[in-house]
């Protein structure tokens, strides 16, 4: 095998040398790949058309012209065994980066996912590295249909062995997945399917937070609002609204479900006494619900009621735009839950 | 043929076989637990394709894989060991009979989901064309698997991309309990290769000289940039799928058809009558092989167990509620 090259001074190729002070969230993905695979030749990504098309979310753009086939590699559609071939790679000194096109797909790879590579590590004693990062996108977009339109955290949150990350800015899109292909643990990168042409501030130069850290996008003194990817927006949202009746609602962007910054928002409750945990994949038994708890018990005499939950609705997602709609929180119903739980208030307020 | 080699592949079976009659007698006892499946009546098809490789090629194979382990170099004390779960096991105890590794034998596994070999070896495969290397890659797996979705996906893969990689049927003719012809509407699993546009051929798996000299083609084949090749090794398994299974789907006629042919017993007729061994060698041999047995089950004995819970989750050790450092 022959030794894994690392270069250095070749990191302006794709980008310009100043990039611009916003991207859309592919770009940064874009350029997150490009940096990496500059970097390190041990680096390749695969998946359905991300080479010559240039990706379904574009992501991929003009990688497959720079670095060539065999780190840019087109797959058939065999979600099952290119994600495998990632593990076997990952194995033997390789970094893959396998693109799922949708999270949907993923569900012919959990084998290679949750059997193959969240489990090597461990199963060989710690003999084994499975340094693999798997993307996806997710989440309900416009009218795609039931089996287009999920939202697969609750899939994997629960898996020992696997990293779970959910950027929602361009800026984290960027650092979270260099991030992770410098990871030495196989990880999942769930992004949202509407977020991919949001643009965003963008700084290469800012020091990025730890991989697993959350973000708090907007400090407010009553509440604490607990989300991530496109619900972030509806609680930056929701927050407007309530501001406007003078209740402050702090938004956290919790940037990784396994594992949680549960110690920002211990604090962050600490001074808010209460939460709510907005999700946009069904309620029962997603990763709101671990939230809640882990929360609940570190923070119970903190706080002044029950830490409550605005998820998605446990059906199938329609395909009518007005029931789609239904089916996923709005700010109006953070902005409802927000008010009921003031006004359930307990003895202390 | 050299006669050391002869002699080298007449250990190696033995080695097999007395190895899994004494995991089996363990199993009995209580010291082995979980799942146990073992290899008695398969020996030539591990030690044929093995002995046919280069060191620097790497082996993807199934939860049978004690014997493939041990001729890739693997001691049979680590492996004894990891079946009894101690930490002296080539997986210090974590993996158990289904999940043998060990990197510096370039010894990839030990997968216990069928058809999850393929993907792996092709991702090997795919990692070392990438890389320009001379290596290959042994992939096993057996007939009940070639009806996995992983089978063609990865098959195609291979071939389209012209990846090192020699797939190795180990057709022993059960998935657990049901027969291929049950199972494949066609048998001759070697044939498949053409759906790839692949070579492929069939073997006699019962015959180490010829599975060997078959291998020795097919990764030629392999090493020269042509690409993947399928081999059919067409074998039989004498006990049970695992030691939970009383293989009352078929019968004693059956087995004792296939016994006639054992591959041990077969090679040392041939090589008595050429001269290749003398009965004082195989003595010799069978005497080395009963002490390194009775020695690896002592030294699983001996073996302590693993106490780290958390050990090997992660890279590093990661508190689940302690997202940042």
């Amino acid at each position: 095998m022959s030794q894994r090259r690392r270069r250095s001074g070749n990191l302006g190729v794709i980008a310009p040398a100043e990039p611009a002070p916003e991207l859309r969230l592919w770009e940064a993905l874009n350029l997150a790949l490009d940096r990496e695979m500059a970097q390190d030749d041990a680096v390749f990504v695969l998946g359905e058309d991300v080479g010559l098309y240039g990706g379904s979310y574009r992501v991929t753009q003009g990688l497959w012209a720079r670095y060539g086939e065999w780190r840019v590699r087109d797959t058939p559609i065999s979600e099952g065994s290119f994600t495998g071939l990632g593990v076997g790679a990952a194995l033997v000194g390789g970094r893959p980066v396998v693109e799922i096109m949708t999270v949907n797909f993923a569900l012919l790879a959990l084998d290679a996912i949750i059997n193959m590579a969240a489990k090597l590590r461990y199963m060989s004693g710690n003999r084994l590295a499975v340094p693999l990062v798997v993307r996806m996108p997710g989440g309900v977009a416009h009218q795609l249909g039931a089996q287009h339109s999920q939202r697969l955290e609750h899939c994997f949150v629960n898996v020992p062995g696997l990293r779970v990350l959910a950027p929602g800015t361009p800026q984290d899109a960027y650092w979270q997945l260099r991030q992770a292909i410098r990871d030495e643990d196989p990880i999942v990168v769930l992004e949202h399917e509407l977020l991919y042409f949001e643009s965003g501030p963008f700084d290469e130069q800012a020091a990025p937070p730890p991989m697993h850290a959350a973000v708090v996008r907007r400090p407010g003194r009553d509440f604490t609002l607990i989300a991530w990817h496109r619900m972030v927006q509806v609680c930056l949202e929701a927050a407007d609204r309530l501001a406007a009746d003078g209740i402050e609602a702090e938004v956290v962007d919790l940037r990784s479900l396994r594992p949680i910054d549960l110690p920002l928002l211990r604090e962050s409750v600490g001074r808010t006494h209460r939460a709510l945990v907005v999700e946009e994949d069904c309620l029962f038994g997603g990763a709101g619900a671990e939230i809640a708890a882990a929360l609940t018990e570190a923070a119970f005499f903190d706080l002044e009621g029950p830490i409550r939950r605005v998820a998605g609705a446990d059906v199938p997602t329609p395909y009518n735009g007005e029931l789609e709609a239904a089916s996923i929180p709005d700010a109006a119903a953070v902005v409802a839950a927000v008010r009921a739980a003031l006004e359930q208030a307990g003895p202390g307020a | 043929m050299q006669r050391s080699l002869i002699r080298q592949f007449y250990r190696d079976m033995l080695l097999a076989r007395q190895f899994e009659e004494a995991a089996a007698e363990q199993y009995r006892q209580g010291r082995i637990a979980g799942f146990l499946h073992l290899y008695p009546g398969e020996e030539a098809v591990a030690v044929g394709t093995l002995r046919a490789a280069d060191p620097g090629d790497y082996v993807v194979s199934t939860y049978r894989e004690h014997v493939h382990a041990m001729v890739r170099g693997i001691p049979p004390e680590a492996v004894m060991a990891e079946l009894f779960g101690r930490a002296g096991g080539c997986s210090r105890g974590y993996g158990g009979s289904m999940h043998l590794f060990s990197p510096e034998h370039r010894f990839l596994g030990g997968y216990a989901i069928v058809g999850e070999t393929f993907p792996v070896a092709t991702g090997v495969g795919y990692w070392l064309r990438m890389t320009d290397s001379a290596d290959a890659v042994l992939c096993y797996f057996g007939d009940g698997a070639v009806n996995q979705g992983t089978f063609h996906e990865s098959l195609n893969m291979a071939s389209l991309w012209k990846l090192p990689i020699l797939f190795v049927c180990e057709n022993n003719h059960y998935q657990i309990g049901t027969e291929i012809h049950r199972h494949s509407a066609l048998a001759e699993v070697h044939r498949r290769a053409c759906a790839y546009g692949m070579l492929g051929r069939r073997v006699d798996g019962m015959d180490v000289l010829a599975v060997y000299e078959a291998s020795r083609e097919a990764l030629a084949q392999v090493r020269s940039g042509a690409g993947p090749f399928l081999l059919e090794c067409e074998t039989y398994r004498y006990r049970g799928h695992s030691m939970a299974d009383p293989a009352s789907y078929r019968s004693a006629i059956e087995v004792e058809e296939l016994r006639a042919r054992d591959p041990l017993a077969s090679l040392w007729r041939k090589a008595e009558a050429a001269g290749w061994m003398t009965a004082d060698e195989r003595r010799a041999i069978e005497a080395e092989v009963t002490a390194a047995v009775d020695g690896a089950v002592a030294f699983a004995e001996q073996s302590p167990p693993p106490t780290e819970l958390q050990a090997g989750v992660y890279a590093r050790p990661l508190d689940l509620y302690r997202g940042a450092p």
